[in-house]
């Protein structure tokens, strides 16, 4: 049953790493059990609930669906890469805390990652393209307007202060949401 | 427990604490049972029953125990246990039948989660498919199927629970207050009114999930996104037999629970698969399927109203049947109807009453707690029919609510006097029909479109479901830089009750909220006993327990600063992180100085290490009576309200919600953000019951929406244009500084509410939840044609 392994590289919240994965390997399942990154979280497995989001290239993807091969060569950003180099928090954090944007805190992590691919690629987003951008992310808890103003309040902030962009989600910006 | 510092500025009580959680969360490093893995941790999976109702006839499990990697293969034969928390009906893997699709029949633990799942399809199951019952109006009629025939021998909570062997009843609650007929009598005229509600889920984020180790020596290491670990621990006790000092509880940060964490869930089969699997750890994490199918849901309702009214539109007899769907298990369920009954009237002042309470087995989904825990179900129809009935009597839907809120020197339905000071229903309807403009000219869409205004109003109100003995406890542990462990077993899945304890801890000790540690996993082993963190009864009770426990603090500190500031005790004031004598401010002494014991310059020492235990006990319940129902159920009332207005498409049943206000009387606002954020997030919540969520089976009793796809809860897209939070604070006496719980309260009436505003918009009447396009466009289709056929008569 032991499935043929690749050794695959890529850039981890700025970081080279090369890990060993199995070929049916999801990227969420490497990034829990070969990097030890456990802020991605489960919420569904099958691409429904925006939980495990993460940045490919800068893009939110549902790391559930994508096969951990497929991140080879790329840049992988998470929740543990979107504090700002000094540790400190991002602006996009600091909001989610200030408007309490969170409650459980289990679509958080994916929550701010397809805000911060977003922002990556609309610094300035209307209220309508915020709700577009986090329509895949479910959250039974914070009812989202919260999660919006957050969101709203960050990209003012950074939009002012000229953009920290965190490392890991450095990389070209594509369009809209991966798969 | 009111506070002595009621009488003076507070410092953290009410001011904007951001949540303690926060920054943990934002960064990805709140650890959940999801993220654990222990060493040599197996991986479960289970295998679940195709048939709502069947007998299983054989089982062979050879083939999977040959798949490389497995470790364990459990089939119910192997497992006999029941576990329940009210009602122990339910064994932990199917045995000889099964009682709905989706049920757990059979599991394995295996080396990786691939080969567990692959094993479970390789056991070989036959079935012999038996009559299913799948309505709990059939379930009633003499001749249907018995969902449980042994339904006598179960154990249960003696004296609050009434089955009727021989029949699909798990309970029957009644309420019998005043005269009935005379009632009737007395109206002028007389409504029959019936609703429903379908069974729905949670769907919390993170699915049910735990990691069980059954230790040679007979220890049992559990950790479980649980709501309440002293409960698993006393209903795993009671299952296996195990003595509770032996089973270990702990409960990290968990993804959202609402009622659906409650009670006990996948902790005994986790801990047999352990057994068997020589006992290496064995986590099992359900899957969103079974999430669904498997693990139990809100259970649908069918209610009979019938309401005796006079011209005025005061209430002199109600007459109620509310029927549970249960499901196939009733285990928590039975006490949602109870719970459902006691307040089954809604907040209103009803001097004749009869309510019949009854929960049905059927062979479903089983049901549970969830989120206003049966109010949500029972006040759809109480505030549809209000409003059915003031229109009938040409009557204001607010001013029919109003003539009959319950007030200070009313009764409720069980008997219990109202008082000045247990919290205002009508001031919160008077804030929330006056923030959508009740009453004043409406601003409707241009005529000759589609889309047609309508607003609604609802009332609501619910108290903590608990057993009358409900308790709790909190340490406070002061470290040796004066800052302060605060220990409690509620569990905070996303409420913010820790940030509201910190909060008062503060406060009462006299530190800033920084210096409060709230210890964030919960451990049977070293955070003291609560009985389950549901009900919104976390903050009152816990609150009031920290209290207490901040007290005995401060009486340590001042009995070892009285000696050393030569001053009686009396005249020694805590604050700042100092113990002062009052009227002379330089004598004092900084708690650092005393926390570990005071050191004289000689050497001496006096004092020793402060820890403070704090309590609380709920005051003043009673058992109901099994006749009548009457007895005092309730430690406190919280009351609210919600008005809508929206718009609907008459092209496509679409509803848009302009402005959804929502009040509450909370007694007293402990953290404003809070409270605002929980009542958003439980309005769309309750959004998601009004107008989208529901189960659908097919004709055997097969979901068919087990899915975020084809079960739609709402999404960013989904909320209302505008939402307004509205605080009414009547400060109930003895929560901590007057506060009362409102963690479930904001999804309850709102699908009265929006049915209602629909209702207005199109004239016509729903009585059936949810109010989903396909519904409500059908509807305005069958007006349509009846119009027309009336006009061409
Ligand atoms: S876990 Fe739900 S989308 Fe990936
Ligand atoms: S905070 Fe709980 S799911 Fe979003």
């Amino acid at each position: 049953m032991e499935a043929t392994r690749r050794t695959i590289r890529l850039v981890v919240n700025g970081k080279p790493r090369s890990i060993e994965v199995a070929a049916h390997e999801t990227l969420l399942a490497a990034l829990k059990e070969r990097l030890y990154l456990t802020g991605a979280k489960e919420g569904c497995g099958v691409g429904e609930c925006g939980a495990c989001t993460v940045l490919l290239d800068g893009r939110a993807v549902n790391a559930c669906l994508v096969l951990a091969v497929e991140a080879d060569g790329r840049e992988l950003g998470t929740i543990e890469g979107e504090a700002r180099p000094d540790g400190s928090l991002s602006a996009l954090q600091r909001a989610f805390i200030d408007h309490a944007a969170l409650q459980c805190g289990f679509c958080t992590p994916g929550m701010v990652l397809s805000a911060r691919a977003l922002l990556r690629r609309n610094p300035r987003p209307s209220r309508e393209e915020i709700v577009e951008a986090i329509a895949g992310n479910l959250c039974r808890c914070t009812g989202y307007e919260p999660v919006i103003d957050a969101i709203a309040a960050a990209a003012e902030e950074e939009a002012a202060e000229g953009s920290v962009v965190p490392p890991a989600a450095s990389a070209g910006a594509g369009e809209g949401r991966g798969p | 427990m009111t506070s002595r510092a009621n009488d003076r500025e507070l410092r953290w009580v009410g001011r904007p604490v951001p949540r303690i959680d926060g920054e943990a969360k934002v960064r990805g490093c709140a650890t959940y049972v999801h993220d654990m893995a222990w060493p040599g941790m197996l991986f479960a999976r289970i295998k679940t029953s195709p048939h709502a109702s069947a007998r299983i006839v054989r089982v062979d499990t050879g083939e999977a125990e040959q798949v490389p990697g497995v470790r364990a293969v459990l089939v119910g034969a192997d497992l006999p246990y029941k576990v329940g928390l009210y009602m122990i009906d339910k064994s932990i893997l199917a045995r000889d039948v099964v009682r709905y699709c989706g049920e757990a029949v059979a599991a394995v633990a295996a080396e990786t989660e691939l080969a567990a799942e692959e094993a479970c399809e390789r056991i070989r199951i036959e079935y012999e498919p038996l009559p299913a019952v799948l309505d709990p109006v059939a379930a009633l009629a003499p001749d249907a199927p018995l969902v449980h025939p042994g339904l006598a021998e179960y154990g249960r909570m003696k004296g609050v629970f009434f089955p009727r062997p021989g029949t699909n009843v798990a309970h029957h609650q009644k309420i019998r207050k005043g005269d009935l007929l005379a009632g009737f009598r007395a109206a002028d005229r007389t409504f029959e009114h019936a609703f429903s509600n379908p069974p729905v889920q949670h769907a919390f984020l993170e699915t049910h999930t735990a990691i069980v180790q059954a230790l040679p020596d007979g220890r049992v290491e559990i950790v479980s996104s649980a709501q309440s670990p002293y409960t698993v621990r006393q209903l795993f006790s009671v299952c296996f037999g195990i003595p509770l000092s032996r089973i270990h509880v702990r409960v990290p940060y968990v993804g959202g629970g609402f009622g659906g964490k409650a009670g006990i869930h996948l902790e005994p089969l986790v801990y047999c698969l352990s057994r068997k699997a020589d006992g290496r750890p064995v986590k099992l994490t359900i899957s969103r399927e079974e999430a669904f199918h498997t693990m139990p849901s809100r259970q649908g309702l069918r209610s009979r109203i019938r309401t005796g009214v006079r011209n005025d539109g005061r209430i002199t007899a109600l007459e109620v049947e509310y029927l549970w769907d249960a499901g196939a298990y009733a285990d928590y369920g039975v006490n949602v109807g109870r719970a459902a009954a006691y307040s089954g009237a809604g907040p209103y002042d009803i001097p004749n009453c009869h309510i019949d309470s009854l929960v049905v087995y059927t062979n479903k989904t089983f049901g549970t707690a969830y989120r206003g825990f049966g109010h949500l179900e029972v006040l759809w129809g109480i505030e549809r029919n209000l409003d059915l009935i003031a229109r009938e009597l040409a009557l204001d839907p607010y001013a029919i609510r109003i003539g009959n809120c319950l007030r200070a020197g009313s009764t409720t339905i069980t008997g219990e006097e109202v008082t000045a000071n247990p919290g205002r229903p009508d001031l919160c309807l008077e804030a929330a029909a006056k923030a959508v403009g009740w009453g004043e000219p409406r601003s409707g869409p241009a005529p000759g479109g589609t889309r047609r205004r309508g607003r609604g109003l609802a009332l609501l109100h619910k108290a903590p479901a608990m057993p009358v003995f409900t308790s709790c406890s909190a340490i406070l542990k002061f470290n040796e830089d004066a800052s302060v462990d605060l220990l409690v077993s509620g569990v905070d899945y996303g409420q913010g009750t820790y940030t509201a304890l910190a909060q008062i801890a503060a406060e009462e000790l006299g530190l800033p909220v920084d210096r409060i540690h709230v210890v964030w996993e919960c451990d049977t082993d070293f955070t003291p006993y609560d009985w389950q963190t549901v009900a919104s009864r976390f903050a009152f009770m816990g609150g009031n327990a920290v209290i207490d426990a901040a007290r005995d603090c401060l009486a340590q500190l001042r009995a070892v600063a009285a000696q050393v500031l030569h001053a009686p005790e009396s005249e020694l004031v805590c604050a700042d992180g100092k113990v002062s004598v009052v009227h002379n401010p330089g004598s004092s002494l900084d708690y650092r100085r005393l926390v570990m014991g005071y050191t004289y310059p000689n050497g001496n020492s006096i004092g020793g290490p402060v820890i403070g235990r704090g309590r609380y006990i709920a005051q003043g319940l009673t058992h109901l009576d099994p006749e009548t129902g009457q007895g005092r159920p309730a430690l406190d009332w919280t009351y609210g309200a919600h008005a809508v207005e929206l718009e609907v498409d008459t092209a496509t049943g679409d509803i848009e919600i302009l402005h959804l206000a929502s009040a509450f009387d909370v007694g007293k606002t402990l953290n404003r953000q809070q409270v605002v954020t929980q009542i958003i997030g439980g309005v769309v919540q309750g959004i998601g019951s009004a107008v989208s969520e529901e189960f659908l089976f097919d004709a055997q009793g097969r979901f068919r929406n087990a899915g975020f796809v084809d079960y739609k809860i709402p999404t960013a897209k989904d909320i209302p244009r505008r939402m307004s939070q509205h605080i009414v604070e009547t400060p109930q006496l003895d929560g901590p500084y007057g506060a009362r719980g409102v963690a479930e309260h904001p999804m309850i009436s709102i699908p009265g509410a929006i049915g209602n505003a629909l209702a207005d918009a199109l004239g016509i009447d729903f009585f059936e939840l949810p109010l989903n396009p396909e519904r409500v466009y059908l509807a305005i289709k069958k007006a349509g044609r009846k119009k027309t056929t009336d006009e061409h008569r």
